[in-house]
């Protein structure tokens, strides 16, 4: 029976690969959990209403992260106003109008690449063009810039993904009822493919969120409070930035894991959100 | 009256030469059959008539078809306005992921009309003409994606019939569909040629029997033969038009 010998080995096979499968899914699961519970651990008990909405002095030596808070806010708003209108636009211009393969096929290599590029070179760039040569100084505004720069290819791509997954026969369809072409895109393509775009547009939110080293040298450290367009103007700390200078600079780390666990649990939320509204959009056309 | 007359038509994808020299002339409120063997070009004929090719890259057309008289490939044609005219209703249907009244609103919107109450009115004569109403009547505002296939079809014919469309092209309307389905679309096929120039691409010889006016045979890329159907069938007067419709081939 040399077919037992052949099955023995077979099982032996499948056993040793179904064990490394679980093994692999068990270590990865192990330590993003271990992750988020330390820093939840660490971080929860340091938050305070006190931490939370006040900013720091100097004089009375407390330290208060709402002005890093706000920071945060203006930077995701100033970068997604920028980044939306340009990567959803080129997304529609390339999947939808551009006639070229050529030229389609050039600017998605040249998209994945700047995806694939460290964004500490993207705080390089940002500071010599936006801070320096377009004369914005260290700012938000400049941060937001640079930031929407880093963000674009992945807007652009998700945009373009979600809008290849749109059935060609709806087009054809609306086509065939004299729809021009803007009203066809409008109409039938957008609504159809909005849900991997929001989604896209949700993790932009998380990366943004998530990003220190292309801030440093482009947005600044400063804690200030100010309004929006006060506070583009000028240098101000994202909650990560500030997380760099309170564990790095000053050895705060009780307020350094307060922060990370803010933001463990707003990268949750907007995770939790991105599900949401994709799935929502998704079951919008169909019932 | 001929609603289209085509002279020495040509049509190349890329390099391959997928129609070659058709003439005909298509006569109006009748239905014509158009058949033949996969890939003889009668698809991509119908898709000539209202210029779907134009989404396609790399077509190029030469020769006349003529709309009513007038060069459709003219540079003075507006193809929105066109395709309103002659309406097309696809192999698989495809309704839009809408409610149903949003899809049979969606040709009269895209031309301008805003009227609730106009829309509504072209809505219910629409899908009564489709021989669809009675079945969605309580469910205008579901979704297009709840109907069966059947219904789905018959709904797209509704939203066809809703741009007042003179012709409609049909690309083989009933290939996806059961039976009983294939029967009411048939039923309503002939219904509307009472009203509308209906031309229709079929695999089914027995429906353009059925149904049709007058019948072409197209046979890679040329057409062999048309005449009224009756006759086609009975005395085809092409060797290979008569080994295709006894099933020699095909």
């Amino acid at each position: 029976m040399g077919n037992s010998d052949f099955s023995a080995r077979r099982k032996a096979y499948i056993y040793t690969m179904r064990f490394l499968m679980i093994a692999s899914s068990v270590i990865t699961c192990v330590i993003s959990f271990s992750i988020i519970i330390y820093v939840l651990f660490k971080g929860l008990p340091n938050i305070s209403w006190e931490l939370l909405s006040s900013k720091p002095s100097y004089i009375s030596e407390k330290i208060g992260i709402l002005p890093d808070i706000v920071n945060t806010l203006y930077i995701v708003l100033a970068t997604l106003i920028i980044v939306i209108p340009l990567g959803v636009g080129a997304a529609i211009y390339l999947t939808e109008y551009a006639k070229s393969k050529r030229l389609t096929s050039i600017i998605e290599y040249a998209a994945e690449t700047l995806s694939g590029i460290p964004s500490i070179l993207y705080g390089l760039v940002g500071m010599l063009i936006f801070c320096q040569f377009l004369g914005m100084k260290t700012s938000l505004i400049a941060g937001s810039m640079t930031l929407a720069m880093m963000n674009l290819p992945t807007i652009m791509r998700t945009t373009q993904e979600s809008l290849r997954t749109v059935p060609m026969s709806y087009r054809e369809g609306a086509f065939g009822l004299g729809a021009g072409k803007w009203r066809v895109i409008r109409t039938v393509v957008l609504p159809c493919s909005i849900d991997g775009i929001i989604t896209g547009c949700i993790l932009t939110i998380g990366r943004i969120l998530g990003e220190s080293a292309a801030l440093l040298f482009t947005a600044g450290f400063a804690h200030e409070l100010n309004g929006l367009v006060k506070g583009l103007q000028s240098s101000g700390a994202s909650l990560t930035v500030a997380l760099y200078v309170y564990a790095k600079e000053q050895g705060e780390f009780e307020v350094a894991f307060a922060i990370a666990a803010i933001l463990i649990i707003l990268t949750l939320i907007i995770n939790f959100i991105a599900r949401a509204l994709g799935n929502y959009f998704k079951n919008r056309g169909s019932n | 009256m001929n609603v289209f007359s085509i002279e020495n038509m040509n049509l190349w994808y890329g390099e391959s030469h997928a129609l070659k020299d058709i003439n005909l002339d298509i006569e109006e409120k009748s239905i014509t059959a158009l058949i033949g063997p996969s890939g003889c070009g009668k698809s991509t004929f119908i898709k000539s008539l209202n210029r779907m090719n134009d989404l396609i890259p790399n077509v190029k057309i030469e020769g006349n078809i003529k709309y009513k008289g007038h060069d459709i490939y003219s540079p003075d044609v507006d193809v929105n306005e066109l395709r309103r005219e002659i309406g097309m209703v696809f192999q698989k249907p495809n309704p839009f992921p809408m409610s149903i009244y949003d899809n049979v609103a969606y040709g009269p919107r895209t031309h301008g009309i805003r009227s609730k109450a106009m829309l509504d009115e072209i809505v219910e004569k629409s899908l009564q003409n489709a021989a669809i109403w009675d079945e969605v009547k309580d469910r205008l505002k579901k979704s297009a994606l709840g109907l069966s296939g059947g219904q789905q079809q018959r709904l797209c014919i509704a939203r066809a019939l809703a741009v007042e469309p003179r012709v409609l092209l049909m690309d083989e309307p009933t290939s996806a569909l059961d039976p009983i389905s294939t029967a009411k679309v048939e039923e309503l096929a002939v219904e509307l040629k009472n009203n509308y120039s209906i031309i229709m691409v079929t695999h089914n010889m027995q429906q353009a029997a059925r149904i049709s006016d007058y019948t072409a045979f197209f046979f890679l890329g040329e057409l062999i033969e048309m005449s009224n159907t009756d006759l086609l069938f009975s005395k085809p007067s092409d060797k290979r038009t008569e080994d295709y419709i006894t099933g020699r081939f095909g």
